[in-house]
Formats: C-alpha cells, structure tokens, sequence
C-alpha cells in the first residue's frame, strides 16, 4: 500500500505545484507531462510486450506535427482537435508500421523501427512546403476545451491552464494504461514477453496482439506529441531523430521497464536531471552515457528497480 | 478418429527425422509413443501440433485438415501440448499462467479495459485447474521461481486449462523420480477425465508408466514405426522389445 501512498502524494504534490513552485521548474512539468503519456505508451511494447522499439520519436513527430499542420494550413485551434487528430494520424501511420516490425524480434524489431524513424525524419526535413523543412512549424497557441485564451501571458497560460490541461490528458493516459495492463488483454501481451512459442500453443496470436500492442504505444506516443506542441511554440524534425528515440529508451531504463510507473518516474528524473546538467558543464550526454552505463550495469530494473529491492515485500511489477 | 495423420516425412537438410508416419487416434484413447533417443517422437509431436510444418504428408483434426494452420488455430479447435523441454511464463505466476490459458480458450483476449481480476469465470476457471494439479498452494510463486518438478507440471497443467479435445504431451513425467511420476500421472488422467479430454497421446521412456496406462502404443524407430498395437501385442514383438524396451537405459 505504500505504493499507492506515494502515487496520492506525487499527484497532490503536481496538483498544488503551480502555487508554491517556481515558474521555470514549472514550465520544465510540462514535457514532463508530455513524455509521461509517450513512456506510458512506449512501456507496453517493451516492459509488457517485450519488444524496444528504438522509432518511437517518429510518432511524437506525426502527433507534434498533425497539431501544427492543422493550425498552418487549415487554421485549427482547438487543442482537443490535436489531441484526437494526432491519435488518428498516429494510428494510420502505424497501422502498416507495425504490420511489418512486428513479424521481427529482439534487434531486427528495433533496427526496423529505427529505420522507419528515419525515414519519417528524412520527409519532414525534405518535404518543406508541408513540414517547414528543418525550422519546423510553429506550434500556436490553442483553445483548451473551447477557451480561447489568446490575451493571457504565454506563461501564466502554461504553468496556469495549459498546466492543468496537461495533467488531465495524463491523468486519463495513466488510467487508461492502468486497466489495460490489468485486463486479459495485458495478460497475453505479458505471456508473449514471456515466452511468445508457449504463448502459440496456448491459443495466442503472437503477431497479432503484438500489432495491437504497437498501435496503442504509437497513439499514445502522438498524442504526447500533440502535448509537447504548446510549450515547445515550434516543432522540427528534431522531435523526430532517432536520438530522441533513444531518449525515450533511456528514460524507460532510467525509471525501471518492469515497474508501471517507472519510466513516467524516469521521464520526471530526466528532464529535471538534464537541465541540472546542463547548467553545470556542457557535456550533458557525456553525463547522461555514464548515468546509463551505470543503470545498466549496475540496477537493471531501473530506479524502481532499486526502490523495489530496499523493500523486497513488495515487488512491483504490474 | 479425432486425429489422423498421414504419410507424414519431415526432412532436416539431407536427415530424414520422420519418414512415412501415419497414425490415428480416436476418441477414449490414450496412446503412448515410445522409441529410442533421436527416434523422432518429439517431431512427430510438434508436426501433429502444428509446431513444425512437415515436408510431406498430411494432418486431419476432427475431420479438417490442419496442416500448416499452426499452433494458434489448432489451440482454438481444442488441441492442446506441453513441451519436453518445459515451457513457462518466467515472470507469471501460477495463477496467471492458468488465466492466460483460460482467457485464450473464452476468446477474451481482446478484452482491452476489462478487469482481469474481476473476471470470475477466468479466475475460477485458472484456481480450479491450479488445485486439481496440486498448485494451489504455490499460486502466486512466479513460475521461475518452482522447483523444476512443479514447472513442468504447471506447463502440463495449462495445457489442461485450454480444455481440449486432444492432449498431446512430449514427456510429461521426464526429469521426475518413479514415484512421482506416478503421482503426476494420477493427477492427469483424473484432471482428463474431470475436464472431459477425450484422447491423450504422450511420448514417455518409462516403460511402467507407459504399460500401465496405455490403451496402445505406437513404437518408433529411425523415423519410422515399428509397431501401433496394444501393450499386450507390443510386449509380445520381439523386434519392439529388442530396439526399444529390452535396451533401454535411459539417464537424464
Ligand atoms: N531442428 C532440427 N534440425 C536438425 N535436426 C533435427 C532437428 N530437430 C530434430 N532433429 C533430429 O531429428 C531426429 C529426431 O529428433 P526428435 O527430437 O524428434 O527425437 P526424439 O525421438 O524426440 O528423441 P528424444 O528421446 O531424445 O527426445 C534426431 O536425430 C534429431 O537430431
Ligand atoms: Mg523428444
């Protein structure tokens, strides 16, 4: 139960944050809120199902872009538009995505989903007349739930509506990945992790359920992006760099793959601990590459990994 | 007949592991396959279950030909198998190994928001096999966790959980003292009977087990076989005696 203690206390803690914290720790919850719906996603192809998928950014990029795409050229403003729009195109691109990497395994899965992330990369870098090439597209400000809020200060609208706005997205994500990976559904994704072979003979489509794996991590990865669209102003093809997929490999590591919320933890501790870094010395990926070395060496499961093992009674695995 | 198999070859590169197998087995039955090591039992199992595609030949199942449709079909026409060598869920435990095969066998894995622990029929459906497999004590151990023994019974135990028409099991009692093997196959044929399986084909080297609980035997050697007859007809074949039973001394 100590478990659920810390989760109502972190989100009381969020929730109260935008009155006593300052502003720039505030702005930095922002992505951190975004990267949480993508993890939350990511984590069921690779904690549940068993598969790293290293092309991930490639759908923060369809989902940061479907929002921009539509406030440049058809004038959209409305951030539930976004979100929905980001899902739907995240899910036809992944739709034909996935039918082919999930007929491979282990390292060919990954370089597969590698390699489609560069190709997304490559379009938006080269297709400028759509995408804005390698500046981007701005991101505008959009309506939350039909509040046009154009004459607030842009950072009282991010640490004040937006803030909120944010938490709710995620709040629903969590909930809704929360009774997935508790439902017959998470069960057989876990026995294919497992052992796909055992899994056949039980009855369970490996490809199959693999395929609907993939599709609900790439819906949630776009609609994380569409979330990170508003704080960052522009999106470019950065967000879609196979070095950004790495990112979100690192964070599921950092916070532990086998835990529920370990790389929603391991998002939090990235973003705070990058910035940190970053204002120290300016190597933060000399930093970062031993902090990973050191993860994977010497706590495998992460930081709730550790958490977990100075309280063996309670093994968290969900 | 409820499996019927026909001419079945299975070629390795230039090694021919099974070389004109045919076999039927009907309902009520419970068949043995024995023969030496590198006999081709274990091929033979996996082609009939879909594991391995065969190089010729074919495989009715309830009067439709199954070949090449593959193990995930065949577990949803109610065919079932456990492994020689034993096959887990490491990181699942008892209980949810049984449920995973008890989710699959209602088609409910597609059931994205439902509560798994809300599910009653699952959840009876998984203790009920736990407990006629003597499991019920160590339910929530994570099967990495079992002492081998209990491994290899929880990988039969979910292939009882499918509640199949047809169970086909490479060694179930392999790696397990005389005395335990018994026990386990008491627990077996009682869950059959409980669960309503109505053919058993298992492949086993212990020739007590094999003799006193077959209905018939299936005798193969090099790819081939040697004899498909009751125990009392194989006991009496001299050439079965000579190349299987008489010189076997089989260590694990
Ligand atoms: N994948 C494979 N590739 C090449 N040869 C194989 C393969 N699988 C099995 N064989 C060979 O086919 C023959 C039959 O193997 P099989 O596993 O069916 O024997 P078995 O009767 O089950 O033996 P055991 O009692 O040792 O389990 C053996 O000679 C084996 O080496
Ligand atoms: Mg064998």
């Amino acid at each position: 139960m100590t478990g659920g203690l810390v989760l109502i206390l972190a989100l009381l803690a969020i929730v109260v944050a935008p009155w006593v914290a300052p502003t720039y720790y505030l702005l930095l919850m922002l992505p951190f809120m975004a990267y949480a719906v993508v993890l939350l996603g990511l984590n069921l192809l690779f904690g549940y199902t068993g598969l790293v998928s290293f092309g991930h950014a490639l759908f923060i990029g369809i989902g940061a872009y479907t929002g921009a795409f539509l406030a440049a050229h058809l004038t959209v403003r409305s951030m539930e538009v976004f979100l929905v729009a980001a899902a739907i195109a995240g899910a036809l691109v992944a739709a034909p995505v996935a039918a082919l990497c999930v007929r491979y395994v282990k390292i060919y899965f990954g370089m597969l989903t590698l390699a489609f992330g560069m190709v997304f990369y490559t379009f938006v870098l080269k297709f400028y007349r759509l995408t804005g090439g390698d500046e981007g597209l701005p991101f505008p400000r959009p309506a939350l739930l039909g509040f046009p809020l154009d004459a607030m200060p842009k950072t009282d609208y991010l640490v004040g509506p937006y803030y909120y706005y944010s938490l709710a997205v995620l709040a629903v994500a969590t909930l809704g990945m929360w009774r997935v990976v508790r439902s017959p559904f998470g069960l057989c994704l876990k026995t294919i992790r497992d052992n796909p072979a055992k899994a056949e003979t039980l009855g369970i489509g490996v490809t199959r359920y693999r395929w609907y794996a993939f599709m609900i991590s790439a819906v949630y990865a776009s609609v994380g992006g569409a979330l990170l669209g508003p704080p960052t102003g522009n999106v470019d093809p950065t967000l879609a760099y196979w070095t950004h997929s790495g990112n979100l490999v690192f964070m599921t590591l950092l916070g532990g793959f086998s835990s529920f919320f370990g790389p929603v933890l391991g998002a939090f501790v990235f973003i705070y601990l990058q910035n940190w870094v970053m204002s120290v010395v300016p190597y933060w990926r000399l930093i970062f590459g031993a902090i990973l070395a050191v993860i994977v060496i010497f706590a495998p499961g992460g930081l709730m990994g550790l958490f977990a093992r100075a309280r063996p009674a309670e093994v968290a695995r969900g | 007949m409820i499996l019927k198999a026909e001419g079945l070859r299975k070629l390795y590169g230039g090694f021919c592991a099974l070389d004109g197998v045919s076999l039927a087995v009907g309902a009520g039955e419970f068949v043995s396959i024995i023969g030496p090591n590198g006999a081709g039992k274990s091929t033979l199992i996996n082609i009939l279950t879909g594991v391995t595609p065969p190089s010729a030949g074919t495989v009715r199942f309830k009067d439709r030909d199954v070949s090449g449709i593959g193990p995930v079909r065949l577990a949803r026409l109610g065919m079932a198998r456990s492994f020689q060598l034993v096959q887990i869920f490491p990181d699942l435990s008892v209980l949810e190994t049984l449920q995973a095969a008890v989710v699959a066998r209602l088609g409910r894995g597609t059931r994205l928001f439902a509560s798994l622990s809300g599910d009653r029929e699952v959840q009876e459906g998984a203790l009920e096999v736990a407990e006629l497999f003597g499991l019920g004590e160590k339910r929530h151990v994570p099967a990495r966790q079992l002492p081998q023994g209990d491994k290899k019974l929880l990988d039969v135990a979910s292939a009882f959980a499918l509640r199949p028409e047809i169970i086909l099991l490479d060694e179930p009692t392999s790696g397990v003292s005389t005395a335990d093997k018994t026990a386990i196959m008491e627990i077996m044929v009682a869950a059959a009977k409980r669960i309503g399986i109505q053919a058993i084909i298992q492949v086993e080297h212990d020739m007590d087990i094999v003799f006193g609980y077959s209905d018939r035997i299936v005798a193969l050697h090099q790819g081939r076989i040697l004899a498909d007859a009751t125990p009392a007809e194989i006991r009496a074949d001299q050439r079965v005696v000579d190349t299987v039973i008489g010189r076997r001394a089989r260590v694990r």
